[in-house]
């Protein structure tokens, strides 16, 4: 019922369009859903938030009680 | 053996001990902790009305010998952590430890219970008495948010004036838990800190973290490199450690010119990138080790 094992959760390579300026990001073959990227066009930071195709959103804003 | 993963983000740190999890063969399973909906009543005798299929109980999670948290948002893993362990999961960390851990208060209350040494510390509950409470510490001061991390809205106040400004914009402009005022002395620390990384019993790594700042997190920019371990570190690490119930921890040590080492905070989701870097100490793996002994234990 949870998010799936890593063996099919990871994308081959492959770009997707950024959601801030349609900007291409690049990514290589061992991308895992729930990791921050950096467009290289306009510097927004994302989150991948599915592969195979990837799909990307702007990543969430930190809140106060984010931390280690 | 089965792990279970809670997570936030895929960060540096999580991607290591996923890779580490497949290299190794481990049955694991990665959960988004924005996708979970507990049963909190799973006894309930409440018609179902077929739309819960996506509700997890115990059942869901006693599949795994062990669920690692690696929330990023400190209340929703203490939250979640508490409800597993109510259901008997065995968790790393436990809700308890993290619930000290996370809570800069209850952490040095819990150190000073167990005679772990750690800076002067004072309490105050509105900015009046707050400010009778800077005055008797002296200045320069430290004020500390009891929950945050990454050296976020932390001050050095170094009179009077700054300080009445600060209380009463955290009296007027934070949330409810900024007007529990955490003030600290300041220590002259000689531009570093020290973070030990512990997992049970065993002292995993230890680093300085420099920096010209004050703040000496590495997420503020400081810079970790190898640090000696020492018989006192190594105590005052596992004295902390016991203190706080134990667990995978990275505990924050200041060195005092006259009273030596200070643990300054313990953090119970510890990032360990600069650790890592700056040790070669494997850390994933350590983990792993650590992780399946706790599910093997009774």
């Amino acid at each position: 019922m949870f998010a799936q094992t890593t063996s099919t959760a990871q994308a081959v390579a492959t770009t997707a369009e950024c959601p801030e300026c349609a900007g291409t990001v690049a990514f290589n073959g061992k991308t895992l859903k729930g990791e921050i990227v950096t467009c290289p066009d306009c510097g927004a930071e994302l989150e991948v938030t599915g592969v195979n195709p990837i799909t990307l959103d702007l990543a969430p804003k930190e809140e106060e009680d984010w931390g280690e | 053996m089965k792990i279970g993963l809670v997570y936030s983000r895929v960060r540096f740190e999580e991607k290591l001990i996923i890779e580490a999890l497949t290299k190794r063969g481990i049955d694991h399973e990665l959960i988004d902790d924005r996708e979970i909906v507990f049963n909190l009543t799973p006894n309930s005798t409440a018609a179902s009305n077929g739309h819960d299929t996506n509700l997890a109980s115990p059942d869901d999670f006693k599949r795994f010998d062990v669920i690692l948290d690696r929330a990023m948002e400190f209340t929703r893993g203490l939250y979640a952590l508490q409800i597993l362990n109510s259901w008997g999961v065995r968790t790393v960390n436990r809700a308890q430890v993290v619930a000290l851990c996370g809570d800069k208060l209850l952490t040095t209350a819990a150190l000073s219970q167990h005679g772990v040494p750690s800076p002067r510390t004072e309490i105050a509950f509105t900015p009046e008495a707050a400010m009778q409470a800077v005055e008797s510490l002296g200045y320069p001061v430290v004020v500390k948010p009891v929950i945050g991390s990454w050296g976020r809205l932390i001050a050095k106040v170094n009179d009077s004036e700054a300080a009445e400004a600060l209380f009463e914009h955290k009296s007027v402009l934070g949330h409810f838990l900024h007007e529990i005022f955490y003030l600290q002395e300041y220590i002259a620390k000689p531009g570093r800190d020290i973070r030990i990384i512990v997992m049970g019993d065993e002292i995993v790594s230890c680093i300085y973290r420099a920096s010209a700042h004050w703040v000496t997190n590495t997420a503020r920019g400081a810079t970790a490199s190898p640090c000696p371990l020492d018989a006192a570190l190594e105590k005052i690490a596992q004295d902390a450690a016991h203190a706080v119930g134990g667990g995978f921890l990275a505990i924050d040590v200041i060195e005092d010119p006259t009273r030596g080492y200070l643990v300054n905070e313990i953090n119970p989701t510890p990032e360990f990138r600069g650790s890592e870097t700056a040790t070669g100490a494997d850390i994933p793996n350590k983990l792993i080790d650590y992780l399946m002994r706790v599910a093997s234990s009774k």
